[in-house]
């Protein structure tokens, strides 16, 4: 700024579009809830798949896992980040008008998704059953988000980019290649198409986007969000900076070649099998590397989460992320996998991850940014505190 | 196993990438101070008349 322009420069916040985020972060979080409540008690009284092809639960499963991972917690990243990043780039989201669709762009997305799904329109990829025409638009829409965080990187008014941002940048790139590599299929009509790879060949595309699916969809930009969210709540430099810088890198590297792990004593060969486990196991010190650095913020400020709901939220998702982090490597060793896989403990697992990590920090992240958001408080803390323990 | 070609050079692309930027990083002195950030991120601006004109 020259010195003659005595003129302060002045910019704002674009707040709408979280609000618009958090709010639909909520709707789905229900939503995806309630449907993962009915899968659940079909498994006991199959009587509740009411007969109906719609809500059988080989239709309704999918439709619980999409709601809550691409819905739920998908729209709690864009909440977070576009939060966060204007606040850490100390400049206005790029363009209002692609994050407008970014948002409504994706709601649709979901809403095609819950029509399509209980149709019985799949591919029948886990985590990715979406037909084609939606896979494309899913592209599309990731794109715009790219380019609109991109553009605000690019004209960022500080010149250091703080850790959580080169989370949210893993994010995006790998979750495109990801999705574009998985979803090669060969249309035949309008809802239906076949993949691109048969067999096991097929599989191991399919559990190598999976698994980083997990990775880079659940994980990475949760990390990012903990890392601005956590330090935020409890008004304290994260543990270690270092720590976190080292946290990122060693997880980019590590965690992309653990697919294999969920074709173990299959038809895929065996050193793949084995090398999956390995970057498995290996994964386990930057994720810890990571937890510990986030419960370690609050180090000397544990008084704080008596008296905090969202910090409460926030030690609770870390260390589910702690536990889900161990347990993961420890499933993927063959010999324990023999006895766990096909059973309630990976669907325990998987919840471990995705409401315990996902779910709570999303709760807290929410409770953090309502009061900002809408410049209130909180209608009752007392029932945020139940909202809390109840789980 | 063809289609481990395909996974492999999408994997090292996206690897490779990330290698580069890092080095970037490195090199640009993104790392050059390992700790103010870490403090700096805590300074909010909502209150100096910065934050939104409301957008209504």
């Amino acid at each position: 700024m020259s010195t003659e322009n005595t003129q302060v420069e002045k910019f704002s916040y674009d707040n709408n579009i979280v609000r618009l985020f958090a709010n639909a972060t909520i709707l789905w979080g229900v939503v995806g809830m309630l449907v993962g409540l009915l899968v659940a008690f079909q498994l006991i009284f199959p009587v509740l798949n009411l007969n109906l092809e719609y809500t059988a639960f080989g239709r309704i499963r999918p439709l619980h896992t999409n709601a809550v991972i691409f819905a739920f917690v998908g729209n709690g990243i864009f909440a977070g980040v576009y939060y966060s990043l204007q606040r850490l780039l100390k400049t206005r989201m790029y363009s209002d008008l692609l994050g407008k669709i970014n948002f409504w762009g994706w709601q649709l997305i979901i809403v095609s998704a819950a029509i399509t799904l209980p149709l019985g329109l799949t591919t029948s990829k886990e985590y990715a059953e979406l037909e084609w025409p939606i896979d494309i638009a899913i592209a599309l829409i990731w794109v715009v988000f790219g380019w609109n965080m991109f553009g605000t990187i690019l004209k960022r008014r500080e010149r250091h980019l703080y850790v959580a941002i080169w989370f949210y940048i893993a994010t995006f790139v790998t979750v495109a290649v990801l999705h574009i590599v998985n979803s090669f299929e060969l249309p035949v009509s309008l809802f239906k198409s076949y993949s691109w790879y048969a067999g096991v060949q097929d599989a191991l595309v399919q559990w190598w986007y999976g698994h980083n699916a997990v990775a880079f969809f659940l994980t990475t930009p949760y990390l990012g969000l903990m890392y601005y969210f956590i330090p935020k709540a409890v008004n304290r430099p994260v543990f270690s900076y270092r720590l976190s810088i080292i946290h990122f890198w060693a997880l980019i590297f590590l965690y992309i070649w653990a697919g294999p792990h969920h074709l173990l004593y299959t038809a895929l060969p065996d050193w793949a099998q084995s090398l999956g486990v390995v970057f498995s196991v290996m994964l386990i010190a930057p994720s810890w590397g990571g937890m510990i650095n986030g419960l370690l913020t609050l180090r000397g400020a544990w008084d704080k989460v008596r008296d905090s709901a969202v910090l409460k939220f926030l030690v609770v998702a870390v260390t589910a992320y702690g536990m889900s982090t161990f347990e993961g490597p420890m499933l993927s060793l063959k010999n324990v996998n023999a006895i766990a896989h096909f059973t309630d403990w990976i669907v325990a697992h998987v919840h471990v991850g995705a409401l315990g990590w996902n779910g709570f920090l999303t709760f807290g992240m929410l409770y953090y940014l309502f009061p900002k958001l809408y410049k209130t408080q909180i209608f009752s803390p007392k029932l945020t505190s139940t909202s809390g323990s109840a789980p | 196993m063809g289609v481990l070609v395909l996974l492999i050079i999408a994997s090292l692309i996206v690897a490779l990438g990330f290698l580069f930027a890092f080095l970037w990083s490195v090199r640009s002195g993104q790392y050059e101070d390992e700790y103010t950030p870490s403090v700096r991120m805590l300074f909010e601006d909502e209150n100096t008349g910065l934050e939104e004109k409301e957008n209504k």
